[in-house]
């Protein structure tokens, strides 16, 4: 079965993205630009914790 | 090319790209993750010269004082710079040399801003943080070692795109995450090769590509003095330095180019005859306050003799994308959090780059790679659990 576009890259284009918003918002503002990207850019990094560390169900 | 041949031509870059930079990539990763606290290491370390805290408003001495109090202390040598950290106006960098030219052998005196007395003689050319920034910069082997550097950010970079194109035949029947540490270990360094890569995609592209720009700086700085600058500066072409003899109060210099571009703060200023100036000029580089004007520097010509403003030419976009790819390959623009995050990816970075190593030690015979994209045993989210 071949996976759909969203399926495959769905994920993967949403960290890019939320990365990108991250990189870019402490650049161009001082207070909530910080706030942001430690947020936007604390999300991918997060997700690679969350699933390089979780056991799969009845493991 | 039909799709099976098209994967195995990316599969071939991917794995030469890799191959090539991948030590070197180490190195920088490495390196780079003391250099992402190298304000805090030198606290640390009592490196770190800061000016002693003072009420706001205490009257500031002559920069001409400050000059003259540095160069008292090696009177043999001539003064390239003077350049003021963006977080401390109360202190002077004064950057001496045995001449104007561009030269590795300089001294560093630190002098407060408020009384121009001398408050250290810091040594930027030695120590671990030293050895740390040659290895990432030019592996002690100056302009050469850069390039060659900003080579291996290029193959990286082909790299992390050939990875992506990868990504679609190895994830085609996985859900997104999936790391199947239950079969084979090669398996689940795979699993976590394809999910790091993925995730930390948009900020290592961004980092290697920055980071390769950063390697031509040199270059990019001599490309805008022979665009824009020789133009400028033809009418005082070939004249020897204005001697300090003839030269004008620096106090002045500061005041006349502050006074062009108000709201500004004075970033450096270099001499005349010193490669950011011209033989009759001091040319202040001037930053604005906001996180994204402090980067662009704001150069202005003012006469050595006469104390003028000749000229404050605006930056070629050449010199600003430069400017502005220095932060985001650095990661000090967002406060000790994103530093820290920084450190956190290239740490996940160091992991691709080792698990992409291992994958290849271990590389399989020929007709595994079937299995491996999840074909041959069906390797879906539910046939793992099952």
């Amino acid at each position: 079965m071949k996976p759909t576009f969203t399926q495959l890259w769905g994920w993967p284009i949403a960290l890019g993205v939320l990365s990108a918003t991250g990189l870019l918002s402490a650049l161009v503002s001082e207070g909530w630009g910080d706030v942001w990207s430690w947020l936007a850019l604390g999300g991918p990094v997060l997700a690679m914790a969350w699933f390089a560390w979780r056991r799969p169900p009845g493991h | 090319m039909n799709s099976t041949r098209r994967i195995k031509a990316w599969a071939w870059i991917h794995k030469w790209s890799s191959l090539v930079c991948t030590v070197f990539m180490l190195l920088l990763c490495l390196t780079g993750l003391p250099l992402i606290f190298h304000h805090e290491i030198g606290h640390l370390l009592g490196t770190e010269v800061e000016s002693p805290k003072m009420p706001a408003g205490t009257p500031r001495a002559s920069l001409d004082r400050v000059i003259a109090v540095a160069h008292a202390l090696h009177p043999e040598r001539v003064v390239q710079f003077v350049s003021q950290p963006e977080d401390d106006d109360g202190l002077w960098f004064v950057t001496l040399t045995p001449t104007p030219e561009p030269t590795e052998d300089f001294k560093s005196v630190a002098v407060d801003a408020r009384t121009a007395a001398v408050l250290a003689q810091p040594k930027f050319d030695e120590g671990f943080m030293y050895v740390m920034f040659k290895l990432h910069v030019d592996l002690f082997a100056g302009l050469a070692g850069k390039l060659f550097l900003g080579f291996m950010g290029l193959l990286l970079l082909l790299a992390i795109v050939s990875g992506v194109v990868l990504y679609v035949p190895f994830m085609r029947k996985l859900e997104f995450g999936t790391v199947r540490r239950e079969r084979r270990p090669r398996l689940k360094w795979l699993d976590l090769h394809n999910l790091l890569g993925i995730v930390t995609l948009v900020w290592a592209f961004t980092v290697g590509a920055t980071g390769m720009i950063n390697t031509w700086a040199d270059l990019i700085i001599k490309y805008w003095q022979h665009d824009q600058l020789s133009t400028l500066l033809a009418p005082y072409q070939g004249q020897p330095p204005v001697p300090m003899a003839k030269r004008g109060p620096l106090q002045q210099a500061l005041e006349a180019a502050l006074e062009r571009a108000p709201g500004m703060k004075v970033a450096f200023i270099a001499f005349p005859g010193t490669s950011f100036s011209s033989p009759h000029h001091n040319t202040v580089f001037l930053r604005g306050e906001e996180p994204l004007t402090a980067r662009l520097l704001q150069p202005v010509l003012v006469d050595a003799k006469t104390g003028a403003v000749t000229a404050s030419p605006e930056l070629p976009w050449y010199l600003t994308a430069l400017l502005v790819s220095q932060p985001l390959h650095f990661g000090d623009y967002g406060g000790l959090p994103m530093q820290i995050i920084w450190a956190l990816l290239d740490i996940a970075t160091i992991i691709v780059l080792g698990s992409g190593l291992y994958l290849w030690l271990k590389r399989p015979q020929p007709q595994r790679p079937a299995e491996e994209a999840g074909a041959r045993h069906g390797a879906t989210p539910q046939g793992r659990t099952a």
